[in-house]
């Protein structure tokens, strides 16, 4: 048996919930940490970020407007098939980021157990953060979150796994749907990741996976008209601020390149980074035409 | 086990339509008292009306209540075609489906009409001859009704002397939509006397373009106060036709209509509803909604095409055991 | 000719119930120490479901000493290992729900359709909720590190045996606590099945335990010295037998008890909706709800019209064989509980109420009672005043929004609300005066585990579900 010819997988793009090549037709070499030919992945170009927020805006309306609940139970499901799928990804991201098999073991683990941390926060942040306002007068106040819309994801470019889902996860937990451009050398993960989505519950569209040079097919997103909101994890210094002053144009939100440790269980800034405030008043009124008598 | 005894329903009296609505009577004097009373009607909450269409779609209907609901449904049926392809060889040939549904069993009750455009109608009237299948035709430039009222009432004259024994007329929604609601009643008022006594007046109001459940119920009273025999949801022509909401609420309307002015009026929805499943949840609404009194084709229809084969091939299951398919179906 | 629907029932085929049933203790099933067991019978029919092991005092005790060993190392779980388990059993429900839904059912006497659409899908959204919790308490702003209580000892109704099992046994395991919890008498055979779910999701041993019995248990539980926490759905007299017994201990209490909701409609409500909402407050669950509406407040401008059409809509109801998909009201739970309703009833026809039900032919055996109105009903009948928890309406009128605030507000309870009218702002004055834990406007009856739910005044105190639901169970 060991003499059997193995059947490459070939990566594709993971946009709308299908999987296209890339539209440019290149692919570009993929390898071990310790250069041995892993895949060919494919080149994205401007004209597949392009295709991936039309995706994204597409299926905005319906994530955001699905129950807490519903999403919540969506998010679980990629932590079950994940789950099932554990060793292909302990082998890629053992690969892709150079670490011993029980190494890669845990980052897959707590890869998956992220998947149910924000599981459980999509039908609570709205409590955590959200809220009656006591205003001085005769009116309701509340005030809750709602997602920014289509945000674009530059995953972190050495946590190829963990820290790819650190970042995906908050952004869809809450309603919103994104464009991923995967770490750069190493996306077999992030291209894989798409496979569990579509299989997932998670409606065509919600994440759209992009691999390619980062700085090549950020800087068309940054500056789209129809992106609310940028995540620039994986951007260097010099990158990071030139995407900033692009998404200005549209005051996109931005969330700067920060040191994380993708170990450590995250705070909520991922998600209200992503999160509008909605404050909706009411007028409470009297009871009667001559004020409250009672 | 005890079985589901269900409640003697007592639906209102039920008695002898009379003709002019006097507790009505004075509310289409002006367009400001229509507009009041229209605007005066109980508001609509759209979840809790939601929710009760819904809550109906779950009954199960079994054996016996399924094979008496799939002929109520058959005979229910205005079997429908409005495509600018029509030709006389396919008026024929609905013509002839309409009067024997399924050509391998003729225990099958014919469809309670064919419905077709003003131009089809003596085609029409031919192939159903003598089967008790009416003919029904679209009119008033239908389905945008964008015409002229002159143009509208000729399109009516024109199927009524055709020999149409039903008129089915879609309302000025722009008219209704800008608040002119003495401009839609009359329209309607005048397509009624065009339709005379031969002819049974169907009023579509395009609950899609509509759009809230509150004009839906203002557009179903405006209808009946100007002489409508049957309210219908919709054209089939645009994006969202008959629900089982917009039905419901409908189906209320007639309901309180019969109650506060005695006359008993028909509800058609139209447009979507394409399985057995789906035609059952609609008689169910009926039934639980207004009863048996409107559990007949002379107060209710559907509007459909593709319907009347899922039908069909469940009435096949019902006497055969097995699953029928297409192929033992008539495609016309 | 009428549209008659044929029986459609469920199939019971799809649960096997034991003939009999042990008590569940440190993840064993196991008999009481006396031997003693009782009979639970379907109140539809009075056919015996199984004989149940009957807990006692030493069964108690037993229950919280293994409760009490398995604290040390739930409580010191990783919140996100607690999530897991959780979030396991949220999904061995949802796929076990068909099962349970006859099931409870069966023990119950409630409607198929109600444990298939309502009870069901709540009880594993409650746990999917808290699930979510259990790593996340730093957030729910209770401390950054809230501490759980120890033993908490949860005694349930039958209302909703699975439900209210729900309500109780998840936030306190999210939170870190374990837990002995004794269902009711006449409905032990969900909480059983709960317990085959723990041993499902691999849930350690002693972690829940369960203690099928009768007051006597549950008076022992929450007597028992070794518990730190007590939380009680059920009637108000008992709820104030348990505030005295923990009286000066340390045991913390929550209480979830009767009610006497009103339900305002007033003129200018969506009419057909509100009847809905009428119906659905006092029939869901045959009126066996803490909150149903049971006095319906009219305005007394559209009390005729409104009073026809809900009249001639419980004419629909259908009532018969729970199993039925197609029955709306099942039976009552018990031969007590419809000896008190049908006592409450006859004592509002004495006092001179006006009593209507629509024709209805009740089946021979089993404990069943027709849906029942009552009009010319006033604040000094005892069925305005006396929770029913029954299929029975007290219809009563109101003139002013202030006159209905000061009735609906007039009583002992204040534990639910409803409001019905088209103006927004009437609704939020109304729901500002009302002294009641849950106002509902335009619905009614509307659960979900993200919300918090209980009473004021002799309704209880503490809320279940939500954020605030977390607070019973942490030491805070």
């Amino acid at each position: 048996m060991s003499d059997r010819l193995s059947v490459f997988k070939t990566y594709k793009l993971y946009v709308g919930g299908k999987f296209p090549r890339s539209e440019s037709g290149r692919v570009y070499e993929v390898t071990d940490a310790k250069g041995n030919w892993l895949a060919n992945a494919p080149l994205s170009s401007r004209k597949d970020a392009r295709d991936a927020v039309v995706a994204a805006r597409k299926a905005f309306g319906g994530w955001s407007g699905a129950t807490a609940y519903n999403r919540g139970q969506v998010l679980y499901r990629v932590a079950e098939m994940l789950e099932g799928r554990k060793e292909q990804f302990v082998r890629e991201v053992a690969e892709a980021e150079g670490l011993s098999k029980a190494k890669a073991a845990a980052v897959v683990d707590a890869t998956i157990d992220r998947w149910v941390w924000y599981a459980g926060w999509t039908d609570k942040i709205a409590q955590v953060i959200g809220g009656a306002n006591p205003v001085a007068g005769p009116y309701f106040n509340l005030s809750s979150p709602e997602p920014t819309g289509v945000v674009a994801v530059l995953a972190p470019q050495e946590s190829s796994f963990l820290g790819l889902v650190s970042v995906v996860a908050p952004v869809i937990a809450t309603g919103n749907t994104a464009v991923v451009i995967a770490s750069e050398k190493a996306p077999l993960p992030a291209l894989s990741l798409g496979e569990v989505l579509a299989t997932s519950d998670v409606p065509g569209g919600v994440v759209n996976v992009l691999s390619g040079r980062t700085a090549e097919i950020a800087a068309p997103l940054a500056a789209h008209q129809d992106v609310n909101a940028i995540d620039l994890a994986g951007a260097d210094e010099a990158l990071a601020k030139e995407l900033e002053i692009a998404a200005a144009d549209n005051l996109k939100r931005v969330l700067r390149p920060q040191a994380v440790d993708y170990f450590e269980t995250p705070g909520i800034e991922r998600m209200t980074a992503f999160l509008e405030t909605k404050t909706v008043w009411h007028p409470t009124g009297s009871l009667g035409a001559s004020g409250s008598s009672y | 086990m005890p079985t589901s005894p269900k409640f003697s329903a007592s639906l209102g009296q039920g008695g002898a339509p009379t003709p002019t609505a006097h507790a009505l009577a004075d509310v289409t004097a002006s367009d400001s008292t229509l507009r009041r009373f229209l605007h005066g009607l109980p508001g609509v909450d759209a979840v809790g009306l939601e929710a009760r269409a819904a809550s109906l779609g779950t009954r199960s209907i079994k054996t016996t209540a399924k094979a008496y609901a799939i002929d109520l449904a058959i005979s229910m049926v205005d079997l429908t075609t409005l495509e600018g392809a029509d030709t006389p060889g396919k008026v024929r040939a609905l013509g002839a489906k309409a009067v024997h549904p399924d050509p391998t069993d003729r225990t099958t009750p014919t469809t309670a009409a064919v419905c077709v455009y003003p131009d089809m109608v003596a085609v029409a009237k031919e192939a159903v001859a003598g089967s008790g299948v009416k003919v029904a035709s679209v009119a008033t430039a239908f389905p945008a009704g964008r015409a002229a009222l002159e143009v509208k009432l000729a399109d009516v004259r024109d199927a009524v002397a055709a020999g149409a024994d039903e008129i089915d007329m879609v309302i000025d929604r722009g008219a209704f939509l800008a608040g002119k609601y003495l401009k839609v009643y009359d329209e309607i008022a005048a397509v009624k006397a065009a339709c005379g006594d031969s002819a049974r007046l169907k009023v579509i109001f395009e609950t899609g373009e509509l759009s809230t459940y509150d004009n839906i119920r203002r557009a179903s009273w405006l209808g009946m106060l100007a002489g409508a025999d049957f309210i219908k949801t919709s054209t089939g022509k645009v994006a969202v036709n008959a629900t089982p909401a917009n039905t419901l609420l409908m189906l209320e309307a007639v309901r309180d209509f019969r109650d506060l002015a005695g006359v008993q009026v028909g509800v058609k929805p139209a447009g979507g509803i394409r399985t057995t499943k789906d035609a059952i949840k609609f008689l169910v609404l009926v039934n639980e909604t207004v009863g048996e009194d409107w559990l007949d084709n002379h107060w209710f229809r559907f509007g459909a095409s593709s319907l009347l084969n899922d039908l069909l091939m469940q009435r096949q299951k019902l006497a055969t055991g097995r699953y029928s398919g297409p192929d033992y179906v008539t495609v016309d | 000719m009428a549209f008659e629907y044929a029986p459609a029932p469920e199939s019971r085929a799809i649960v096997d119930i034991a003939p009999s049933y042990g008590l569940f203790i440190d993840g064993e099933f196991t008999e009481a120490a006396d031997g003693k067991v009782f009979k639970t019978v379907s109140p539809s029919t009075e056919e015996v479901l199984s004989e149940v092991a009957r807990a006692g005092a030493e069964d108690v005790d037993r229950a919280v000493k293994a409760a009490r060993k398995a604290f040390e190392k739930w409580s010191a779980l990783p919140g996100s290992e607690r999530a897991k388990y959780l979030f396991r059993i949220a999904r061995i429900i949802q796929e076990r729900s068909r099962e349970l839904a006859v099931l409870e059912t069966l023990d119950n006497g409630k409607p198929i359709k109600e444990t298939r659409d309502a009870d069901l899908p709540l009880v594993a959204a409650h746990f999917f909720y808290y699930a979510g919790w259990a790593d996340k308490l730093g957030h729910a702003g209770f401390g950054a590190d809230p501490r759980p209580l120890g033993v908490a000892g949860q005694v349930i109704p039958w209302n909703f045996p699975l439900l209210m099992l729900a309500w109780k046994i998840a936030p306190a395991l999210a939170t870190g606590n374990t837990v002995v919890l004794k269902p009711a008498e006449t409905t032990p055979l969900s909480a059983l099945f709960f317990a085959d779910i723990c041993r499902q999701a691999g849930l350690p041993k002693g972690v829940v335990n369960i203690l099928p019995g009768y007051g006597d248990a549950g008076a022992a539980l929450v007597a028992h010295p070794d518990v730190n926490k007590v939380a009680f759905t059920g009637s108000t007299a008992v709820g104030k037998e348990i505030a005295r017994t923990v009286a000066g201990t340390r045991k913390k209490l929550t209480l979830e008890l009767g009610g006497k909701g009103a339900n305002i409609v007033f003129d200018d409500a969506p009419i057909d909706q509100a009847v809905e909402g009428i119906v659905n407050g006092i029939f869901f669950n045959q009126g066996q709800v803490c909150c149903a509406g049971s006095r319906l407040l009219v305005q007394e401008s559209i009390q005729d019209e409104l009073l026809d059409s809900l009249k001639r809509r419980l004419s629909t109801l259908r009532l018969g064989d729970p199993l039925d998909k197609n029955t709306d009201i099942g039976a009552i739970n018990s031969a007590e509980q419809l000896a008190r309703i049908t006592a409450l009833a006859e004592q509002g026809e004495a006092e001179g109420a006006e009593r209507w039900s629509p024709a209805c032919e009740l089946p021979e055996s089993g404990y069943w009672f027709a849906p029942t109105l009552f009009t010319n009903v006033t604040q000094a009948h005892t069925i305005a005043r006396d929770e029913i928890f029954g299929p029975v309406l007290s219809v009563l009128t109101f003139r002013t929004p202030d006159e209905a605030v000061a009735k609906a507000n007039n009583t002992q309870y204040g534990l639910s609300a409803g409001i019905w009218t088209e103006k927004g702002s009437r609704i939020l004055a109304v729901a500002n005066k009302l002294r009641a834990g849950v106002v509902w406007s335009n619905t009614f009856n509307k659960f979900d585990p993200t919300s918090p739910f209980g009473g004021y005044k002799e309704s209880g105190f503490g809320r279940e579900g939500g954020r605030h639901g977390l607070e019973a169970y942490l030491d805070v």
